[in-house]
């Protein structure tokens, strides 16, 4: 089989970046989804507040998946479910299995990584104690609940703040289970504050800043937690230990890129975001390989994953047309007071056809503050922040005309700079 | 009557229970948990040990040499994963290299072929992440990495296949000495049998305890904690990297599995739970300190998960196997702590044989020597495994992202003999839930699977048996309002 454009993952970005490489022109495009439909994660993500920014109103999870997969179909982009991608070569070749094809082989001219993310399990975090039934990453509770209609416990302290256990803390809540806690390690949460509100505070559900799960006891079935709040080292400080009496434990920690695939064809990682280190077009060190979405780096809104993927998209439309331009002119975005990686890591201003996005998150909340971006030394956007969080995710427009304003650009800067 | 019940399915329990079937007779296994290969048989370091450890002359010494010599035959005929991949014994000091040098020469006596001492340049070709520090190793070619799933239930489906009956969720409580037989009490009912044979693991010295008087047994559980590394870190070293054992135990080793992970443990903690398979912050520090003595820049943040497992150490660290002196027909197989998983072959063949000897028992003319394990389509060509896809759809159909593992396979896992029946269970057998997401995306499709293919709701399944539920029921069932029924 061959196709102009292969994009591995159906989900909100590859859906996005589907539909923008058709309206950008390509007609030979093909959508790998390993799950039974389209529409990856968002289909068990039942609660409302998705596309405000597309669509100027609140949607659940599976609508704002609905509006895209329809107009998958209405454009006829194939598509093939239930398809694992087992490999991809360097040269673009992917192997593929489901139960009807079989093993099934696809060269593609250009490939869209847009796989997602995963949760981090209870082994990478190596919380002590014993390994009952009992503990769930807050995903995978949510696939029972959303999608089966199980309720995995009754009485649950969920360690994490990230927006899902959040999401899950009012989940479990609504279904009849009790959730007594959720303990964050760190001084601040990794989640929206908006879901604070309305999913813990609205409930009652008492948020424990620095802390975090220091034993599980029960040898079958979970019995019991006990959390301690930790230090300024994030060690748990002996004396502080509250037992809970549960039954169940679920783990939003942090969402990771699922880059095995990537790693696997030759594409370079980042440290920092997990995701493959992309330039402008949102093309990794592989021409004609792009990525978008939480394979990249994490996002919090949908919204924007929706928006980066149609990027790739287009610029993947581009290349079926251009071609691999060469990287000569490529100018590393730097930045300084707080942001900890920039997509894109690179910009070569001759490649910019549209105004650009670049997103990032910072390390640690700050307060009243001011991002801006430098093109050598002038300030071309500056923005007021009040508060940044590494919860949630800044972006800054840099315009087709600020850059062709700078037809020598040799400095592509932002600075996090007290208010 | 039974001639023969083994109490305990773990891998001792069930290479008696394999070399026994070679032989006419009734034969049992009683196990207490959901399935084989529950207690320390699951979480230990995988190693199948060459024999330089142990006190010259000991029987932990002879079991382990002949164990080794016999897995990669066993392997074959069983069909479990095993590797030959070599131990290296690694000494950080020129002080203790008389150690290292008193330890070839055990090694030597004992009967490990082709031992060597390799010096720092050499052992820096073999192993570059080895410490830099470090001035010689003890290099062993015949140690090996195995499956301890798929080698202990590789022994218990061949010990069915032949004959031998296995039952779960079975607890002993007590015994009762008749006139050549022995009743067993529990939980489950009583059973009569003319022998027994104790491979309980760290209960062996309990139920030894309760037939004899003359001598009693005292195990010590053990506990060592361990770290299991992402695949991406495969080759950080190719060998088996000891550390030169101590006064606290062989150190921490760092280790290749057989499945192309990094295994780093175990601690060495003496604990009196039984059950006490908990690891503990300290426990987990203390692993994560100790294994960066031997290698350096040991990739420890790529830990996808971490567990223990409790030796069964006996007072004197020596294997106790034969007939108790005041209890005829009771035959003891306690303390086997490592290399217990080494030497199960030949513990397995040598309590067989002393059954066979001392019961008369004939030979059986159908034996079935060899097993085939489970089919994974990873090891066919493209060719063979498209067919395979053609002739049975459930092998196209990922299961197991992280490990690609099949449909298929797990219902294969699930429908053979001794066939597989909770979470856990389907994971020791296809490793479906072994990977980097440790099961957050698969779990919730294999309890479906198991759900369908054992004719229950999927609010029966559990993760390893007993009260270990994974669900306790539906949305909203504890509201009254919605409430059916």
């Amino acid at each position: 089989m061959k196709y102009e454009i292969a994009i591995i993952g159906g989900g909100p970005a590859g859906l996005a970046a589907a539909i923008a490489a058709y309206d950008a022109g390509c007609r030979s495009i093909l959508i790998l989804e390993r799950d039974n439909q389209l529409g990856g994660i968002l289909n068990q993500c039942i609660h409302n507040g998705f596309g405000l920014h597309t669509f100027g109103e609140e949607l659940t999870g599976p609508e704002y998946a609905a509006r895209f997969a329809k107009q998958v179909l209405d454009r006829g982009i194939e598509y093939k479910l239930n398809t694992m991608v087992l490999s991809i070569s360097e040269d673009k070749k992917i192997t593929a299995v489901n139960r009807t094809d079989g093993l099934i082989e696809i060269e593609a001219t250009a490939v869209i990584l847009a796989m997602g993310c995963r949760e981090r399990s209870r082994g990478a975090l190596n919380i002590p104690g014993f390994r009952p039934a009992g503990i769930y990453s807050a995903g995978t509770a949510q696939r029972l609940v959303n999608i089966e209609g199980f309720l995995p416990g009754r009485r649950v302290v969920i360690l994490g703040s990230g927006d899902i256990g959040l999401i899950m803390a009012r989940r479990m809540t609504l279904e009849g289970a009790k959730v007594l806690v959720v303990a964050e390690l760190m001084p601040y949460s990794g989640g929206l504050k908006r879901n604070i509100v309305q999913c813990l505070n609205d409930f009652d559900i008492p948020l424990k800043l620095s802390h975090t799960v220091v034993d599980i006891q029960g040898r079958e079935r979970v019995t019991g937690v006990t959390i301690a709040e930790v230090g300024p080292d994030r060690k748990p400080i002996p004396g502080t230990e509250i037992h809970y009496d549960c039954d169940t434990l679920l783990l939003s920690c942090g969402l990771l890129p699922e880059n095995e695939l990537s790693r696997g064809m030759g594409v370079t990682i980042s440290p920092v975001t997990n995701g493959p280190v992309v330039d402008e077009s949102l093309q990794t060190n592989i021409p004609g390989v792009f990525a978008a979405g939480n394979v990249l780096h994490v996002h919090d809104l949908v919204d924007f994953v929706s928006e980066e993927a149609a990027a790739a998209g287009r610029a993947a439309a581009r290349y079926l047309e251009q071609g691999a331009q060469s990287g000569a002119g490529e100018i590393n975005v730097t930045f300084e007071g707080g942001p900890r990686y920039t997509v894109p890591a690179s910009i070569d201003p001759k490649r910019v056809s549209d105004d650009l996005v670049i997103r990032f998150r910072v390390g640690g909340v700050m307060k009243n503050r001011r991002v801006r971006l430098y093109l050598d030394d002038e300030v071309v956007v500056s923005r007021k922040r009040p508060v940044m969080a590494p919860g949630e995710m800044e972006e800054l427009k840099l315009t087709k005309e600020a850059l062709a304003a700078h037809p020598d650009l040799k400095r592509i800067h932002i600075a996090v700079e007290e208010a | 009557m039974y001639d023969v019940i083994i109490i305990g399915a773990g891998v001792t329990g069930c290479a008696v229970a394999r070399y026994l079937s070679r032989y006419q007779g009734k034969m049992l296994v009683l196990e207490r948990a959901e399935d084989v290969c529950c207690g320390t048989s699951k979480a230990n370091s995988a190693i199948i040990h060459a024999g330089f450890d142990a006190a010259h002359g000991s029987l932990m010494a002879e079991m382990n040499v002949r164990g080794n010599r016999m897995v990669p035959q066993l392997a074959r005929d069983l069909d479990f994963p095993f590797q030959m991949n070599g131990s290296l014994v690694v000494c950080m000091s020129e002080e203790d290299m008389p150690r290292l040098r008193a330890l070839y020469e055990n090694g030597v006596k004992n009967g490990v072929e082709r031992l060597e001492i390799v010096d720092s340049k050499r052992l820096h070709e073999m192993e570059p992440n080895v410490s830099k520090n470090a001035v010689a190793a003890l290099w062993a070619p015949t140690g090996g990495i195995v499956c301890p799933f798929n080698m202990t239930i590789a022994l218990a489906e061949n010990a069915y296949a032949n004959g031998v009956e296995f039952r779960f969720n079975t607890k002993v409580t007590g015994f009762t000495r008749g006139s050549g037989c022995w009743t067993i009490h529990t939980d489950g009912g009583d059973f009569q049998t003319r022998y027994v044979v104790n491979a309980a693991g760290v209960y062996a010295d309990v139920l030894h305890n309760m037939v004899s008087e003359e001598r009693k047994l005292h195990i010590t559980p053990r506990r060592g904690d361990y770290c299991l590394l992402d695949k991406q870190t495969g080759g950080f070293v190719s060998h088996t990297v000891f550390q030169l054992p101590g006064k606290l135990g062989k150190g921490v080793l760092v280790s290749p599995t057989v499945h192309g992970n990094i295994i780093v443990g175990p601690t060495a903690i003496d604990i009196e739970d039984r059950d006490g398979t908990n690891t503990t912050a300290a426990g987990l520090d203390d692993l994560i300190a100790k294994a960066g003595i031997s290698v350096d820049n040991l990739p420890i943040r790529q830990t996808i998960t971490s567990f223990a497992g409790l030796r069964a150490h006996e007072d004197h660290h020596e294997f106790v196997i034969g007939e108790v002196g005041d209890a005829p027909g009771f035959i003891d197989c306690a303390g086997i702590e490592s290399p217990g998983l080494t030497s199960a072959p030949a513990i397995g063949e040598t309590v067989a044989e002393l059954l066979r000897e001392k019961m008369g028992l004939a030979e059986k003319e159908n034996f079935i020597a060899t097993r085939k394990g489970l089919l994974d389509p990873k090891t066919l060509s493209r060719e063979e495994y498209q067919a395979l896809i053609r002739e049975n759809p459930a092998y196209g159909q990922i299961i197991c992202r992280c490990e690609q593992v099949t449909e298929g396979e797990i219902i294969d896992a699930i429908r053979r003999p001794l066939g597989a029946r909770s979470l856990d269970g389907v994971k020791r057998r296809t490793r479906a839930g072994m990977g980097r997401c440790q099961a957050g995306f698969c779990s919730p499709r294999v309890m479906e699977i198991l759900a369908r293919e054992l004719g229950v709701s999927q609010a029966e399944i559990t993760k390893c048996g007993g009260a270990s539920r994974l669900i306790v029921g539906v949305n909203k069932d504890s509201i009254g309002e919605v409430r059916e029924g």
